[in-house]
């Protein structure tokens, strides 16, 4: 059969258009991504092992996984009890309630560290108590997580509350029917349930919460070995031309940015078997 | 599965009749949802709003509308917008082809689409510094053409065009793959070409998507700091992003300053979610 398919475009057509897609991926976001490899290991990797367990670096990296496994684990609560109450209820302004959960999406990260400067900083609304009561949020780890919380916080709660939705209410009936308590409920049916969705979401809030830049370094004071997370401390190093170390150390968050990445491929992947299985 | 990302909003379910749940533990969800949306969101974001107001109105202007600060709304704002229409056109490039076509290497390229979601901005920026600056591996073929790129505004907008391109490919993706082929028949059986049916047919379907994912690319793109400081080369007045301007003023306490132009930045915000919302609903129908 040579006669063209009015439903597809020529041969010509799609390998061009494929070879243009490749093209432009490969430009904008495979030639950084190579980049930060190539300069991490420009002088061997000797170098690159001694810049990321230099003690600056390790400090760093031990602040990044801290003020993660704070703010994550936070808007996990957070997230599942917006998606109950969104997915699982009808109330007045529920549609109001969803945008303002995405609010922190539209705003600049500059702006969100800017917020908590105002409310805690010297001059702010709270500085004066703070400062009696010898609480130090701003310049201070306090600070940095309330930041972190604030740029990461629509993530689990905006996979979730689609995924609740779409599984209705029927399970949770059920089991309701059978006397299960509304712990229960929550615990047995509901997160089984949506598991894949909430992997999900965490590990996109965590890949941001241990990435922000523009947030944090508004709160952080970059005070070096004390409030400097990883991104911080490649701003840092890459400022004193020590190029090789803040490409070390900025190679182990693109390491984190393949791993989840692969993770998020695989869980689409898996999800799309366990929908597929169940027959929608 | 369209929940991936960022871009595509649940679709909430507000027209049906309001009736009580079955379920229990509302007010306890309700409860905890709005204490922490509060405590986190906006209660601060207020606190912006009341900080730019006890200064007075003119001082306010004179911060919001300086001379620097317009020179600077211009770069951010100007950078996004260009960075968005080149992603609105060939993210609908890259989106056309994971949908319709099969080809080796598919999956990879769909995966690393997001790359700019999971990857630090700091570190994006640096990257691209490295690729751009006069010695780099594409700025030095540029630099022998004459072109600048690195410590330019042009570097602002390579590193948006970075920032937002799986705005772009996201959100047109699963809306894409919900047209329906029939129209598509209609049309040819009509006598129309490949093209035409393309720019009658498909294009009008999903232009909403991708007006949204421009939308969300701008937005995302007036704000970005992280990935954008290393290139820029930050002149003011020339090279110096609204963002960036923030922080030299919190730097110099410069405390009304920096929250006059804060307070810019969030109408503007605000005006992008509003317009975001609108074109969904839109789409939501178009669909439909």
């Amino acid at each position: 059969m040579s006669r063209s398919n009015p439903l597809q475009e020529s041969r010509t057509a799609r390998l061009g258009l494929v070879l243009l897609a490749l093209a432009y991926v490969g430009l904008v976001l495979l030639i950084p991504l190579g980049a930060v490899f190539a300069e991490a290991f420009a002088e061997g990797i000797g170098a690159w092992y001694a810049a990321i367990t230099e003690p600056d670096a390790l400090s760093a990296i031990r602040l990044t996984l801290l003020v993660a496994a704070i703010a994550v684990p936070l808007n996990l609560v957070f997230g599942i009890a917006a998606a109950w109450a969104i997915a699982k209820h009808d109330f007045r302004g529920k549609a109001f309630l969803t945008t303002l959960i995405d609010l922190p999406f539209s705003v600049s990260p500059v702006v969100a560290g800017l917020i908590f400067i105002l409310l805690f900083g010297g001059q702010g609304w709270f500085g004066p108590l703070l400062q009696d009561s010898g609480l130090q949020i701003i310049f201070a780890l306090p600070g940095m997580v309330l930041a972190t919380i604030f740029v990461t916080f629509p993530f689990i709660a905006r996979e979730v509350i689609p995924l609740m939705e779409e599984q209705g209410k029927s399970d949770e009936e059920a089991a309701l029917t059978l006397g299960a308590s509304g712990w229960q409920l929550l615990w047995h049916v509901t997160l089984p349930n949506v598991r894949w969705g909430l992997l999900y979401g965490v590990l996109l809030a965590n890949a941001r919460a241990m990435g922000e830049f523009g947030a944090v370094s508004v709160v952080s004071g970059h005070i070096r070995g004390e409030t400097n997370t990883m991104p911080l401390q490649v701003e840092v190093l890459y400022n004193e031309y020590n190029f090789v170390a803040a490409f070390a150390v900025a190679s182990l968050l693109a390491l984190l940015a393949l791993v989840t990445l692969a993770l998020k491929s695989y869980l689409e992947w898996r999800h799309r078997d366990v929908l597929a299985a169940r027959g929608h | 599965m369209s929940t991936l990302t960022l871009a595509a909003r649940p679709a909430p379910m507000m027209r049906r009749k309001r009736q009580k749940s079955s379920l229990p533990g509302l007010p306890l969800a309700l409860g905890i949802t709005i204490t922490w949306l509060s405590l986190i969101v906006l209660v601060p974001l207020s606190a912006i709003f009341v900080k730019s107001g006890s200064e007075g109105w003119q001082a306010f202007w004179n911060a919001a509308l300086s001379d620097r600060a317009l020179a600077a709304y211009r770069l951010s704002f100007g950078s996004a917008l260009l960075a968005a229409i080149i992603n609105a056109v060939f993210g609908l490039v890259v989106a056309w082809v994971l949908v319709r076509y099969a080809f080796p290497g598919k999956r990879l390229l769909s995966a690393l689409v997001d790359l700019p979601f999971a990857l630090p901005t700091a570190v994006a920026g640096i990257a691209l510094t490295a690729i751009y600056a006069p010695n780099g591996m594409i700025g030095s073929y540029l630099a022998n053409s004459g072109i600048a790129v690195a410590y330019r505004p042009a570097g602002v907008v390579v590193a948006l065009v970075f920032i937002g391109l799986p705005f772009v490919v996201r959100t047109v993706e699963p809306v894409l793959a919900q047209v329906s082929r029939e129209m598509e028949e209609a049309a040819v059986t009509l006598g129309a070409t490949r093209l035409q049916t393309f720019l009658w047919v498909v294009l009008p379907t999903i232009f909403p998507a991708l007006a949204t994912g421009f939308a969300l690319a701008f937005a995302r793109g007036a704000g970005e700091y992280g990935s954008v400081i290393f290139i820029a080369g930050n002149m003011p007045y020339v090279s110096e992003i609204a963002p960036l301007l923030i922080v030299t003023q919190l730097e110099e306490y410069d405390y009304a300053g920096a929250t006059a132009i804060g307070v810019v930045m969030l109408i503007v915000s605000f005006a992008m979610l509003f317009l975001i919302n609108a074109l969904q609903v839109w789409q939501r129908r178009r669909v439909a």
